[in-house]
């Protein structure tokens, strides 16, 4: 009975709409099987963690009321009144995390097995967008509630931007809505973060998925050099989907396990005329680059210290970018032992760094 | 190169195209640009009593846009100065046991005249004078001349 209920729709469907290339590309799509098979499934958990962002962030925004006199008082009323408000607002926080933490480990199994690497130019390019877009979900999201640290975080973290040269002062304006850290940069904190970024996430991850459905998984190069009857593939419908979901469902076991015996700490409500209190800390991604810049001397050169900072980090997430495109001599950057070398010095420097902002 | 209808309308198209899409963005970039406010200048402001604040003690208090700290750090030597960290825009605060200012954020040291000690802040804090009239702690704008 119920399977003839699945036949009619189906038939129903397909007379209408023609299902059957969708069919065959089902059929087609398949993902190799080697040593480094575990890597295929970082972007899925990225994207899964997006979804939980989305899900989530749209609940909270039920209470959540922006404004210097209502934001923090919304948090606490949710925390402390709203049935499982403690909960959805802690797997926001742990999920983005975790979503930051994923795209990083993503791009760098991309680097890693070279699947960057022509045709797939324009999925790094697209990924690495993404990857700013998560850091900077996550530090509009950090202001929303309007706390002591967070209020702290973001006058440093904008005002930073004010040594980018000539264009800093603008930005910074821009970004905090007037000169300060005030109402008018929460109302644009919460605009960045609700409306903007994930209208312009969404259509960039559309993007980066369309090219990889498009192009298929890439293949390692050992891979590619096996002989035929060595490849070993499984099917993307169902096998690899299956697994993709158990996956999500243990990601999320962890994520509300954290949610539930670490949750975070509203901490005190934001005042302009407080002094900032000990132990003020940008969020972790940012550590890295923040430990950087402090370490710089006052002055390099005839430039500050910061600005020097800054142009250093705007060159190398360009070069980054241009990785797919970089040739050594005649070679291209990812047949030579280099790439491999640059990916862990880069994932190096960044871990030392932030364990050093961390001591 | 002949220049016929068809060349007429694609050029229209562009730079009817351009033209909206510049009719758009402009306004659009305008809007994003925060509004000056016009703040009602303050040249002095009154904070309190004397006997309000205790030696060796401070208050943040707000000039105009400006949040400013005042430091009693004995009987007789009221000081005020930009409370705003010149390093990264952190509120600064008086360290009673070390009568020093210092920045959390970043570890940042002043002195009481508001010279930059140690730490990452590469410039001075503002110095605002105090003055006494009728037992009221007065801070004014001008730079303290002592
Ligand atoms: C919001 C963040 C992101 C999401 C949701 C996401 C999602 C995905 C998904 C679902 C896949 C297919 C499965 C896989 O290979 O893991 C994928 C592939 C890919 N992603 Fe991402 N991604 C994100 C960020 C990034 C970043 C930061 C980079 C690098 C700069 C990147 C570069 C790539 C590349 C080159 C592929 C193709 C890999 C292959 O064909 O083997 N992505 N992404
Ligand atoms: S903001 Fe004061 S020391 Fe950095």
């Amino acid at each position: 009975m119920s399977k003839s209920i699945k036949q009619r729709a189906f038939v129903w469907l397909d007379e209408r709409f023609d299902l059957q290339p969708l069919l065959k590309m089902m059929d087609h799509k398949r993902v190799p099987i080697h040593s480094h098979t575990i890597w295929y499934y970082m972007g899925g958990v990225t994207l899964f963690l997006f979804l939980v962002q989305v899900f989530t962030g749209i609940l909270l925004l039920m209470y959540y009321r922006p404004g210097e006199d209502s934001a923090y008082e919304s948090m606490k009323f949710l925390l402390t009144e709203v049935k499982f408000g403690w909960l959805f607002r802690n797997v926001h926080a742990w999920s983005a995390n975790l979503m930051v933490l994923f795209a990083f480990i993503h791009m760098f199994s991309v680097i890693f097995t070279k699947a960057f690497v022509k045709p797939r130019e324009l999925t790094w390019i697209s990924g690495f967008i993404l990857l700013l877009l998560a850091m900077f979900f996550g530090f509009s999201g950090y202001l929303l509630p309007w706390n002591e640290l967070s209020f702290f975080a973001t006058k440093v973290g904008t005002d930073i931007m004010s040594a980018i040269p000539f264009i800093g002062d603008a930005i910074k304006t821009l970004l905090r809505g007037g000169e300060e850290v005030t109402g008018a940069t929460l109302s644009r904190f919460f605009g960045f973060h609700v409306a903007i970024l994930p209208l312009i996430t969404t259509l960039v991850l559309g993007f980066h998925l369309l090219l990889i459905q498009r192009q298929g998984i890439s293949e390692t190069s050992e891979f590619k050099l096996l002989p035929p009857e060595k490849k070993r593939y499984m099917s993307f419908f169902p096998d690899f989907i299956l697994r993709d979901g158990l996956l999500w469902l243990i990601i999320n076991i962890i994520v509300l396990y954290l949610a539930v015996f670490f949750p975070w700490e509203l901490g005190l409500k934001a005042d302009s005329l407080a002094p900032a209190p000990m132990g003020i800390k940008p969020e972790w991604y940012f550590m890295f680059m923040f430990e950087t810049l402090k370490m710089i001397p006052p002055h390099v050169w005839f430039i500050e210290g910061e600005t020097f900072g800054i142009l250093l980090f705007g060159v190398a997430a360009l070069l980054w970018l241009a990785v797919p495109f970089a040739r050594i001599g005649r070679k291209p950057l990812v047949e030579s032992k280099w790439i491999t070398i640059l990916g862990l010095v880069t994932l190096s420097y960044m871990v030392v760094f932030t364990i050093i902002g961390y001591l | 190169m002949k220049y016929g209808r068809r060349e007429f309308i694609n050029s229209l198209l562009g730079f009817g195209g351009i033209g909206g899409l510049a009719s758009i963005f402009y306004p659009v970039f305008q809007f994003l640009i925060p509004p000056e406010i016009t703040e009602a200048k303050v040249s002095s402001l009154k904070v309190g009593r004397v006997d309000e604040f205790p030696a060796n003690s401070s208050k943040i208090v707000r000039f105009g846009r400006i949040p400013v700290i005042l430091i009693r750090s004995d009987r007789d030597t009221f000081k005020a100065l930009a409370a705003t960290c010149t390093h990264l825009d952190c509120i600064v605060q008086y360290n009673q046991d070390r009568k020093q200012i210092i920045c959390a954020c970043h570890n940042g040291v002043y002195d009481l005249s508001g010279n930059n000690v140690s730490g990452p802040p590469p410039k001075p804090l503002t110095v605002y004078t105090v003055s006494i009239i009728d037992e009221q702690v007065v801070i004014s704008e001008e730079k303290n001349i002592v």
